[in-house]
């Protein structure tokens, strides 16, 4: 099937070159086996845990391994409610420093600032991670005592919570969305420019008018990659957010995402369908995450003004 | 807005004749977009400064053990790490040979017969692959390698963990580089009468050797920081593992995670110690890919 259109185009094609082409198809080849093996692994390593729960598995509220009664739901409440949060904190920040490197900076401080932004996220998640614990939480954690002692609204502080993650996150996903909020920043034409600011438009109003809706597609397949990452996201998360069994009530409170529960439970797993259950959510996860990134690439191609190739 | 003068006025002059509110307007944005620069790079500061200064207090005061010894049990000061370092760079080095092997060949396959009708399929493939989370990862392994006890938790298990997760970054790179070669280089050496493969051999690739290089590097930068995969598939260990198959294996991001739930200060400053390592080797890397690069262009 392959060799009508790996045949060289040469009419006397040499026998090294069958092999090489085989050998190269080959890996490539492995690739679309790889993709396929992750979900039939996953399935056939959760399918206990799924088939035991049923329906459930999904819509119950009530994760509870020492009773056998496993439900996801409160897990995949807490990976949207973290994700979503850190989003809202994540992006007027990502857009600012996109902005201020694209058009406000001069050339001397936009390459520092933009190398500086991308270190961000050379850090390891357990780095963060550990810096949250010894030092986000604290702040935290203080910030939620003053506010107890304010308003008397009964939150506990503990500094282990979904506003602890949701910072943490947001710090790891913003270079991933400034970046490429930069980048087609940066293939926004100049004409866009040079017409506002024709119509007698100010600094900001050529960038509100000229060069955000001409970008906006760029900035929000951006975004969605950067949610990717949120739910994926797995060792800070699980260090400061509590891991907790249940739905979180209010921004700091204690809970769990998806990727916490499976890294923090799974030592402690002894029961097979236990084991089975975490699995089964990281197939969730796998589904997710297939799921947003397909979006993402989609929105960025019907978005993007004609002739503006990313 | 009316310009009675032949001569275009100057900035200030139409600035003047901004109204109060479009000015104060575009001054708040401005001053917002500086403060929010400011906020994105104040998390980077603190994060390096605290790696580095509670990193080179630990290193220093536990040198040179903190690189040759093994971990202390809790409560004895002293000690190091060196068994994760070593599992580490045994793990990074499993995960390079196969990332390599089916990332360039992907990439080889993506670039030069592109005309074929599955590189589409094995692009988007590719791409898929680049969001999938670490974590899931972890779990196909632990499957496939662990759960089946073909390796049982081991060396082996996590290197084939992180060199899958490296696989879309080296074939993205690759194919990128590729593309960079000039067409008419390929058609010099068809031209003499070599064989395709022989042109993609001895030709194209060595042109493209110290891009490949930067992906490569880059690829072990952004896995040397993963421990998510590793808890299910090297599980961990403060021994030297003398088997790269059914014997868990320490690595520098496990354990700086297991010393972060420490209750023990001395373990905590180790989780620091080693943090400021795995930062230093990524950063390093780092160099190497822009240096690399830097002489490519």
């Amino acid at each position: 099937m392959t060799s009508t259109t790996l045949k060289p185009k040469r009419s006397r094609a040499s026998g090294g070159d069958a092999i090489f082409s085989y050998v190269i198809l080959g890996l490539a080849m492995l690739i679309l086996l790889v993709v396929l093996s992750y979900f039939v692994l996953l399935l056939s390593g959760g399918i206990q845990g799924l088939a035991a729960s049923g329906i459930s598995f999904i819509t119950g509220t009530t994760w509870d391994p020492a009773n056998g009664v496993y439900s996801a739901f409160p897990f995949i409440v807490g990976t949207l409610i973290t994700a979503i949060v850190a989003l809202v904190l994540a992006i007027p920040l990502a857009l600012a420093s996109a902005l201020f490197i694209t058009e406000y900076a001069p050339r001397w401080l936009s390459e520092p600032v933009g190398y500086l932004v991308e270190l961000l996220a050379a850090i390891p998640s357990v780095v963060y991670g550990l810096w949250g614990i010894f030092v986000l939480l604290p702040l935290v954690r203080s910030f939620q005592l003053w506010f107890f002692q304010k308003t008397n609204i009964p939150w506990p502080p503990a500094g282990y919570g979904v506003m602890t993650a949701s910072i943490l996150l947001a710090i790891m996903i913003i270079p991933f969305i400034a970046s490429i909020s930069r980048d087609v920043i940066r293939l926004v034409p100049n004409d866009q420019r040079e017409a506002a600011y024709a119509l007698g438009a100010t600094k900001w109003e050529v960038i509100r008018t000229g060069i955000l809706p001409y970008a906006r597609a760029g900035i929000f397949g951006g975004i969605i990659l950067g949610l990717g990452r949120a739910i994926g996201e797995t060792l800070a998360v699980t260090m400061v957010i509590g891991n907790v069994y249940k739905i979180p009530r209010n921004p700091f409170d204690q809970g769990a995402t998806m990727s916490s529960i499976i890294a923090s439970q799974f030592s402690e797993a002894t029961d097979p369908r236990f084991v089975s259950s975490l699995i089964a959510i990281g197939l969730l996860m796998l589904v997710f995450s297939v799921v947003v990134n397909y979006a993402a690439s989609v929105i960025i191609r019907k978005l993007t003004p004609a002739g503006v190739r990313l | 807005m009316t310009v009675s003068s032949k001569a275009p006025p100057s900035a200030r002059a139409l600035s003047s004749k901004l109204s109060p509110t479009r000015r104060f307007q575009n001054n708040l944005m401005l001053g917002l977009i500086v403060l929010g620069t400011l906020v994105v790079l104040l998390p980077l500061f603190l994060i390096f400064g605290y790696v580095l200064i509670k990193g080179f207090t630990a290193v220093i005061d536990g040198f040179p053990t903190f690189f040759t010894q093994l971990p202390k049990p809790i409560g004895e000061t002293g000690g190091g790490i060196a068994q994760a370092i070593v599992g580490s760079l045994i793990m990074l080095a499993i995960a390079t040979v196969l990332a390599s092997l089916i990332g360039i060949g992907g990439g080889i396959f993506l670039a030069e017969y592109a005309e074929h009708r599955l590189a589409n399929l094995v692009r988007i493939m590719s791409d898929v692959l680049t969001g999938i989370p670490a974590i899931v990862v972890g779990l196909v392994v632990y499957v496939m390698l662990v759960q089946s006890k073909i390796t049982g938790y081991s060396g082996l298990a996590g290197g084939i963990a992180l060199g899958l997760i490296m696989v879309p970054i080296v074939v993205r790179a690759t194919e990128e580089v590729l593309k960079l070669i000039p067409t008419t280089i390929r058609e010099a050496g068809l031209a003499l009468g070599l064989p395709r493969w022989k042109v993609i051999l001895s030709i194209v690739l060595p042109s493209a050797r110290s891009g490949i290089v930067t992906g490569l590097t880059l690829a072990v930068a952004r896995v040397s920081g993963e421990a998510a995969p590793l808890i299910f598939t090297s599980l961990g260990n403060t021994f030297y593992s003398n088997s790269l198959v059914q014997n868990p294996m320490a690595a520098l991001p496990l354990q700086i995670y297991e010393y972060s739930k420490s209750p023990a200060p001395e373990q905590v400053s180790l989780a620091w110690a080693g943090s400021l390592v795995l930062v230093f080797i990524i950063f390093v890397a780092g160099l190497i890919a822009r240096i690399a690069t830097r002489q490519r262009r």
